[in-house]
């Protein structure tokens, strides 16, 4: 059971504002259903340029629908460029808190209201389209999105960022990716803070060697097949030559070459060793399997 | 407000005999049944009875059941002990909806150079036969198949899995935490090697469980520092959490048949009515090979998290296989795998039943849900108002 403020279950139970305005100023919408929460928002505004009314639709738990709720009571009242300046962590700070992992329930209010800002101010793009690099393909979160929650909120692990963009919590496929953000943000803050990326060391034994293969194939490689119905299987280590097996979905894909050079290789490279290379072992993929989705 | 206790198969309430039977267990008897002294030594018959209790119900033999601190530590000593016993073979097969006592301990296994298989399932949540069939080889150490799912309540047909693992000499475990009680099973006619069952699910104390290991299985033991259970599980018994498992097992094989018919009745009106009375909800997983306590309905549009809160305001607990309940992001890995859309799958609710339900709780349910259906989809941007 969720630990929700007194403020958030009012507001769940006895929302505000639910509804479509006719002919808005603004419209703004974000998420979907896959995602598993979407928010759909409309205000319009009076003779002074501020909003005289907002109404919202959100599909989503019960800290989607009163974080929906209290963003149009907070911005009723405020001009455009005022409402512009609300953070998912003022929306966060009027419901008394949030659950840390319900987080992302703020920042899907605040980009929804960044939409239909923008939606007012230009006439196009109700809907947020993605800008910069996905990161994660699972809920569609680029670097951009990502570097954003992590500088307004402070964040300096790979489970707050989940908690704050959903980047992450699907197959977990880009937790990699999203560490080096961290870096790149936040420097030595978030270094210190990380722990499940293997140390690249710098002269390896063999045994060495190969234990850090296979913890990079079960951490960084594996996720990311898993999340498309495959799998991959270390066969052995020859020298720098890494043999591998892939399973299910991948075992007789078309893209199979792409994904061991694009993928496999590269992080066995960027967290093992830069002189390794993948050769599949053919052999032992003969394995019964069939492409049903 | 009155309590409406849907949420049987997550936990049960105890059963006002076994409370009255562990009671003395605690600050009367409380001694060790390994100790010299009579005082200790006579809880030894105590727990010898509370056995006899389990193999009536399971139709097995005393010596054949392990007790342990529940479903996931049977399930565990199962795969463990399974493949510590087999240390030249390499593969097991599974399924892509068992309970995460069995998945993410087989997929920990994939970590330390197991190949594990995990058989899909169809719309209707159940297996095909004949891909076990072909994934069963040489290298096979153990095939694990839940008996019920703890989501949906299909029902797999387990006989058959057993004679197909047994038939090839594969060892063939069940986690059958969801049917005990609710499906009559007769072991020592069975295929099945190796069985977990929790106490918690049947009306007994949470933290004890039994694993069935058929005679002549071959497991080693998965918790050691100690000579207990014959040398199978180490540690000093739960005394009071046994002998009520024993009394639960004794309760469950009275009337087994009545009373899960009367549930079952319960059951159907609540399914049938909920899926009149809402329009947009559909029924998760096959009608028939199903528990007779279970049923998964989605609503769609909707959230899970967001239905249970307001049936909570009325006392209603149910759960829901949503992303929102669990702190995880994606919805239920059982209605992905069935191909359940994500229309549907977020919106989800799992209510299940036990004898201690009656037909005035059912009529209430069904006067608050439609309520809540309709009240949700007015705040959703996916329905048109």
């Amino acid at each position: 059971m969720w630990e929700y403020t007194e403020k958030l279950k009012e507001h769940f139970f006895n929302p505000r504002n639910v509804g479509e305005i006719e002919d808005p100023d603004g419209t703004g919408e974000v998420g979907s259903l896959a995602c598993g929460d979407a928010l759909k928002l409309t205000f319009k505004l009076d003779a002074n340029g501020r909003i005289k009314d907002a109404k919202f639709k959100t599909f989503g738990c019960a800290s989607a629908i009163a974080t929906s709720s209290v963003l149009t009571e907070m911005i009723k009242g405020k001009t455009i460029d005022e409402a512009a300046k609300v953070t998912n962590k003022d929306i966060a700070d009027y419901l008394g808190g949030l659950p840390e992992q319900k987080m992302h329930c703020s920042v899907m209010g605040r980009e929804a209201l960044e939409a239909a800002i923008e939606n007012y101010r230009t006439g196009g793009r109700k809907k947020r389209e993605l800008e910069g690099k996905v990161i994660c393909t699972c809920f569609g979160v680029t670097e951009n999105e990502i570097e954003r929650v992590i500088s307004e909120n402070d964040l300096t692990t790979v489970e707050q960022v989940t908690n704050y963009c959903k980047a992450g919590g699907g197959c977990g496929g880009c937790q990699g990716e999203i560490e080096k953000i961290l870096e790149k943000v936040q420097g030595d803050k978030a270094k210190a803070a990380a722990a499940s990326v293997p140390p690249k060391a710098g002269k390896l034994t063999n045994i060495k060697k190969i234990q850090l293969i296979q913890q990079t194939i079960n951490e960084q490689i594996r996720p990311a097949l898993r999340a498309h119905g495959g799998n991959i299987e270390l066969i052995d280590v020859e020298a720098n030559k890494v043999i591998v097996a892939f399973r299910g979905m991948c075992a007789q894909c078309k893209l199979a070459e792409y994904t061991m050079k694009d993928v496999v290789e590269a992080k066995l490279r960027e967290f093992v060793s830069h002189e390794l290379f993948v050769e599949e072992d053919k052999d032992s993929t003969q394995q019964p399997h069939n492409h049903r989705g | 407000m009155k309590t409406i206790y849907f949420d049987n198969n997550a936990t049960t309430k105890v059963a006002e005999q076994v409370l009255e039977e562990i009671k003395p267990y605690f600050c009367d008897l409380y001694g060790n049944p390994s100790s010299m002294h009579t005082f200790g030594g006579q809880i030894g018959a105590k727990i010898r009875n509370a056995r006899e209790q389990i193999t009536a119900l399971l139709g097995c033999e005393p010596s054949e059941i392990i007790f342990t601190a529940g479903g996931t530590e049977s399930d565990n000593t199962a795969i463990m002990g399974t493949l510590t016993a087999k240390p030249n073979k390499r593969k097991i097969i599974t399924t892509r909806v068992e309970h995460p006592a069995v998945l993410t301990t087989c997929r920990e296994l994939e970590n330390h150079g197991y190949t594990v298989v995990e058989l899909p399932v169809d719309k209707q949540g159940q297996l095909a036969l004949d891909e076990l069939e072909e994934q069963i080889d040489d290298d096979t150490a153990l095939v694990t198949i839940m008996y019920a799912n703890n989501e949906t309540g299909v029902v797999f047909p387990i006989e058959k899995i057993a004679e197909l693992a047994t038939d090839k000499g594969v060892i063939f475990h069940t986690d059958a935490v969801q049917a005990i009680g609710k499906i009559p099973l007769n072991l020592s006619k069975s295929n099945i090697d190796l069985l977990s069952l929790s106490g918690h699910k049947l009306h007994a104390p949470k933290g004890v469980g039994a694993l069935y290991v058929k005679k002549g299985t071959r497991l080693s033991p998965y918790m050691l520092g100690g000579h207990q259970e014959a040398g199978r599980r180490a540690g000093t018994e739960n005394v009071p959490g046994i002998i009520g498992l024993g009394k639960a097992c004794e309760l469950a094989a009275k009337n087994i048949e009545e009373e899960n018919q009367r549930v079952k009745t319960l059951r159907d009106k609540l399914e049938n009515a909920l899926l009149e009375k809402c329009p947009g909800s559909s029924l998760n997983g096959g009608k028939q090979n199903r528990l007779p306590n279970t049923t998964n309905i989605s609503f769609e549009y909707i959230e899970g998290e967001a239905i249970l809160l307001m049936l909570d305001k009325f006392g209603i607990c149910a759960s829901s296989g949503s992303a929102c309940t669990s702190g995880s992001l994606e919805p239920s890995h059982v209605l992905r795998t069935m191909g359940v859309p994500f229309t549907a799958a977020h919106g989800s609710i799992r209510f299940s039943l036990s004898r201690y339900n009656t037909e005035e709780e059912v009529d209430y349910c069904l006067e608050k849900m439609p309520e809540i259906v309709n009240k949700l989809r007015e705040l959703s941007p996916f329905v048109a108002t």
